[in-house]
């Protein structure tokens, strides 16, 4: 369990003044001007000892992904960008950080623009985040004023200047290709890749994109050290990481714990445990709606970190904890994210347009029992078809949930078909 | 240059390609909707997935992954083969399968594709998904059920003609490939919309459910309705002409055609002079060869040569050109010309050719155009501009008429003053001319047709030579025609002879009774009126301008329906084919001279098409070099002299109807109606 002296966010509830005073008085903009003074290796070098991996969902080591940007400046400027279109379902963790800690956040794109010597960053925010957007310019504006952004941001020498853009409310913008393209202003559609955004990204320009919660906890790392991150959780899971979890539990909340948390202890200790106790547990989508869910006998015994999930073939994703129990239809609740998956596909890449809408529409049949058995098969097939073949993401996250629940649930969605078999029979 | 290993086999290709092109160079073939040659890379139909280490560990699209030194590269794995059927069947699922009444049927890729990589039944259970079909127009018909969303419309309508309409809106299965506001595609060039489309969702309209591809006869030849001489393929069944289709050649027309090119040939079946007249009275009467042929003679014995001349048309093969020259010689007459327009080109042949090629324009970085509109002259030659600007680093600038060319262009000007200044490097422009290595002086028949034409021309060459345009490794002094014949007709010296009149000359000659015959080589062009009282014989296929004030007519052959050498303006000698015969008793156009010319009793000496292309080298050697470009003679030409104020206008004022084909096209007229809807909306 996390000890409270080990807490990167200290007003995650916003119980606290979330503007530069209050910031200040927990700690942040303390002296940013002797981090930068290390210069940018110190800096990339302390990340990557620290062991971040990002926490936008992917989990790439954050120090890796800051040190492929091209080691000096060319004709081309470099840019930094923040994935702050937090819309993975279940997941709310940027969202509070943008509205009770902004100052976290910038003083990080700071950290993060210098390192990866850009003079300017793009805060993407979610269309939805309307009040959220309004903290952060807000905030911004208060850096500006104090001298923390800006020309020689913080007496530092180094100019930054940081941009807020309202998305439009598109799941798929949070992809950073497609995140880049809606943020020039065209339709959020997933680029090819090669190149990478650090080769060619914003206006064919060196980017790097980053998840709001990467880049805010990296003043605190450097301030702290590496040392102090790497020695939370578990190797190559390091760490402090905000689960979010809702669902079937007494007090769904956000919480800052230690990676490698066991599920359990996440569920029992700061939710209040499931709803009608540990026993009335049906399943657990651990890390937003891309992951497949895992059944209650895993998740006894389930740790939550990166490799922990991946060897139950999950994913630790956004961490954002969805809590199943008895009472849900889970078919139906899988079909429902098949919903989600096909309204927010782009619809650029085949195997996702097509791929998307068959399987939400063979979910909505499962959910009735209105199919045949070899459709369970069929349906599979058609999952593996998509995950893998297509140019973005998306396609992987439409089909896992679907390949979880046929891995864990199989039996319940055979009984159904069935049960409507055998009652038509009847008829 | 990096060595990759593709099935097992080994081999050199070059950096920077593609996996899929290093594929293609292994002779293998990859199975493609979206890719296409000549557009940027989309990468979204998933077809074309490979296996590629060192890679991720899944199926990556191989158009759009650059090859490196040791890639290894598989084909035919069973991850490959199952990633390519599930692409197939996704495609599939939403695809109407209205194979038997879609047009694209027999040349669909979907189809092909289908057939080698497909699965032979759905698991497809669900309704299929209805879209509303769209207007693009009166060429392209669409039937959007069919879409596979390859995006190739898009590409090509944004990137190659330049027109930001169409677009998809929608996303996920929603997605839908549109223009929005539901009005024609503002561009030349939207017939290869329908070439581009891997499926049958956007088809030709004018050929909606005319033929089945594999009912047609294709011939391969040359394109005569711009000067550009695009390569096309004429598909015929029986005597029809059913559509024409671009044939591949990098150093024209890449593989695009114009909409006239393409569309216009529905001209070919109207209008069309299919029998002799003969006026008697007032009226043209039906009459046979031989009543024809003697009218001419009746008139023509005895006549002075000198009160005899002939105009050739812009459509005329390079054999009836000879042909008629031969004849005018042998009747004593030096007036001949085959510049209706009035173009003051005489000079050597690299005054009057498109001199660095359509290629060219590819290496030039600064181009100027002096009084012509590329886009309505030659849509496809404009395109490659385009395609040159797109490119980058280029500077385009014009002198004339200020039109929407697809690309920014520097307006400097719009006459002869303008140009004057140029030479005399008083413009910015000038310096950019200066500095360019290549730089490319386009010259169109709006600057030269013109009283002060050979002024202009004079200016040009003195441009060109001030600029050291013109040297051993580059002559970038380029003139662009919109006659198919022209380039032809000055090659076979079709110009007045030793005290002969030009075209101007010989009207004014009709008028005052000094000219008493003339021959019209399908040439209708000119202002019929000033023809006076002279004799007209009209020679040619349509029944326009010419055949309405002749006083004999003789039926000849349409370009799909004869062999014909034409001479592009590049002074590209190309071979045009005999794709069906003309109607009723016309006949080719250089036999019917040949005849004429025997009754006459002025025999041409050649019987066979053979013995009249010898003769065609015989005049000038460039006809012995056939589909090649070559370096022309370059020496004095024009005539430095006053010029007047009045601005250059293009010499193309409607792309739409620019020759007796295309005015006698219901479909050019379309066009042209949902053009001018466009304009008055805008």
């Amino acid at each position: 369990m996390l000890s409270d002296k080990d807490r990167i966010f200290t007003n995650i509830y916003g119980v606290h003044d979330w503007r530069l005073a209050g910031a200040r008085a927990r700690g942040a903009w303390d002296n940013t001007k002797a981090i930068l003074d290390k210069g940018v290796d110190w800096i990339i070098d302390e990340m990557k000892k620290s062991g971040l991996r990002g926490r936008g969902g992917a989990g790439f080591p954050t120090g890796m992904k800051w040190s492929f940007m091209p080691k000096e400046v060319k004709d081309r400027p470099h840019y930094l960008v923040v994935n702050a279109d937090e819309s993975e379902p279940g997941t709310c963790k940027d969202r509070d950080i943008m509205r009770h800690d902004p100052h976290l956040l910038i003083e990080g794109c700071l950290v993060a623009g210098f390192a990866m010597r850009a003079h300017a960053g793009y805060i993407y925010v979610r269309g939805e985040f309307y009040n959220e957007a309004q903290h952060l310019i807000a905030a911004i504006k208060e850096a500006y004023d104090a001298g923390l952004l800006g020309k020689n941001a913080c007496g530092s020498g180094w100019d930054f200047d940081l941009y807020v853009h309202r998305g439009a409310g598109a799941y798929i913008c949070g992809e950073e290709t497609a995140l880049l393209e809606s943020l020039e202003g065209k339709k959020g559609m997933p680029r090819l890749k090669p190149p990478f955004p650090a080769g060619a990204g914003l206006y064919g320009c060196p980017t790097t994109v980053n998840n709001v919660e990467s880049i805010a906890v990296a003043p605190t790392i450097l301030r702290r050290g590496a040392a102090w991150f790497a020695g939370i959780g578990r190797p190559n899971n390091t760490g402090t990481k905000l689960f979010c979890i809702s669902g079937h539990v007494n007090r769904p909340c956000n919480v800052e714990e230690e990676m490698g948390i066991p599920l359990r202890e996440l569920i029992e200790r700061h939710c209040g445990g499931v709803r009608g106790g540990w026993d009335n547990l049906l399943a657990v989508i651990p890390g937003g709606a891309s992951v497949p869910l895992l059944p209650k006998s895993i998740c006894d015994n389930q740790l939550m970190d990166f490799d922990s999930l991946r060897d139950q073939k999950s994913g630790l994703g956004t961490a954002a904890v969805i809590v199943m129990d008895k009472s849900t239809d889970v078919v139906k609740a899988i079909a429902r994210l098949s919903y989600f998956y096909k309204h927010e596909s782009c619809g650029q890449c085949t195997p996702c347009r097509e791929g998307t809408g068959w399987m939400w529409r063979v979910m909505e049949r499962m959910v009735t029992g209105n199919a045949r058995i070899e459709e369970i098969d069929a349906l599979e097939d058609v999952t593996k078809q998509v995950e893998g073949h297509t140019i973005c993401a998306l396609g992987d996250a439409a089909a896992w949930p679907i390949q979880g629940l046929i891995r864990h649930f199989r039996p319940e969605m055979e009984r159904r078909i069935r049960a409507r078999t055998e009652k038509l029979a009847a008829e | 240059m990096p060595k990759v290993k593709i099935d097992g086999v080994e081999l050199e290709v070059p950096a920077g390609i593609t996996v899929l092109q290093a594929c293609e160079l292994a002779g293998l073939e990859i199975p493609r909707f979206c890719y296409h040659d000549r557009l940027s890379i989309a990468g979204n139909c998933r077809m074309c997935l490979v296996e590629v280490k060192p890679g991720p560990p899944k199926p990556q699209a191989s158009c759009a992954l650059p090859v490196a030194d040791k890639q290894e590269i598989f084909t035919q794995t069973p991850t490959v083969q199952k990633a390519r059927k599930g692409v197939m069947e996704f495609l599939l699922i939403n695809h109407p399968l209205d194979c038997p009444i879609c047009d694209q049927g027999g040349e669909c890729d979907l189809q092909d594709q289908a057939m080698a990589y497909g699965f032979d039944r759905s698991r497809y259970h669900e309704n299929k998904r209805a879209v509303p079909d769209k207007e693009l127009g009166p060429l392209v018909k669409t039937s959007m059920n069919r879409c596979i969303h390859c995006t190739r419309c898009i590409r090509f309508a944004t990137e190659v003609a330049g027109v930001e309409q169409l677009g998809a809106t929608g996303r996920g299965e929603s997605m839908e490939v549109t223009t929005y506001v539901e009005q024609a595609l503002a561009t030349e060039l939207s017939g290869n919309l329908v070439d581009l489309c891997p499926v049958g969702a956007l088809t030709s309209k004018p050929y909606a459910f005319e033929a089945r591809s594999w009912e047609l006869t294709k011939t391969e030849s040359v394109d005569v309705l711009d000067a550009l001489g695009s390569n096309i393929r004429i598909d015929t069944r029986g005597a029809q002409v059913m559509r024409v289709l671009p044939r591949l050649n990098d150093d024209v027309n890449e593989e695009w055609i114009s909409d006239k090119t393409r569309h216009a040939i529905d001209g070919l079946r109207h209008q069309r002079l299919d029998r002799p007249y003969v006026r008697k009275g007032n009226k043209l009467v039906e009459a046979t060869w031989d009543e024809a042929f003697g009218a001419i003679a009746a008139k023509l014995n005895g006549m002075e040569g000198s009160k005899i001349a002939a105009i050739a048309g812009d459509q005329c093969d390079a054999e009836s050109m000879i042909a008629l020259k031969d004849l005018l010689t042998a009747l004593g007459s030096p007036n001949i010309d085959c510049r209706q327009d009035g173009a003051k080109l005489d000079g050597p042949r690299g005054s009057y050719i498109f001199n660095p090629g359509v290629r060219g324009i590819d290496q030039a970085d600064a181009i100027l155009l002096v009084g012509t509109n590329p886009r309505a002259e030659s849509p496809v030659l404009n395109a490659r501009i385009r395609k040159r600007y797109v490119h980058g680093n280029v500077a385009i600038a014009s002198i004339g008429p200020a039109e929407d060319l697809t690309y920014p262009v520097v307006r400097l000007g719009a006459g002869p003053a303008t140009l004057r200044d140029l030479v005399d490097g008083k413009l910015d422009f000038a310096q950019k001319l200066q500095g360019a290595k290549h730089p490319l002086i386009i010259v169109g028949m709006g600057a030269l047709s013109r009283e002060d034409g050979a002024a202009v021309l004079a200016m040009a060459r003195e441009l060109a030579e001030k600029l050291n345009a013109v040297r051993e490794d580059w002559n970038g002094f380029a003139v662009l025609h919109t006659a198919a014949a022209r380039v032809g007709g000055l090659d076979l010296g079709l110009v007045p002879g030793e005290g002969g009149r030009d075209v101007a000359g010989i009207l004014e000659g009709c008028q005052k009774k000094e000219i008493e015959a003339v021959f019209l080589l399908a040439a209708d062009e000119i202002d019929t009126t000033k023809l006076g009282k002279a004799f007209v014989i009209y020679q040619g296929h349509h029944g326009d301008a010419g055949a309405h004030r002749a006083d004999v007519i003789l039926p000849g052959a349409a370009y799909t329906e004869k062999p014909g050498i034409y001479v592009n303006t590049e002074g590209r000698v190309q071979v045009g084919r005999r794709a069906g015969y003309p109607p009723g008793d016309a006949r080719e156009d250089w036999a019917i001279l040949r005849a004429l010319s025997e009754r006459l009793g002025k025999t041409l000496p050649y019987d066979t098409l053979h013995q009249v292309r010898s003769r065609l080298v015989a005049v000038n050697k460039v006809f012995a070099a056939i589909d090649q470009q070559a370096p022309a003679a370059w020496g004095p030409f024009g005539k430095a002299g006053a010029t007047t104020d009045v601005p250059f206008k293009s010499a193309v004022a409607n792309f739409y109807m620019t020759c007796p084909i295309s005015r006698a096209s219901k479909i050019m007229a379309d066009c042209m109606a949902s053009r001018s809807h466009l304009m008055a909306a805008e």
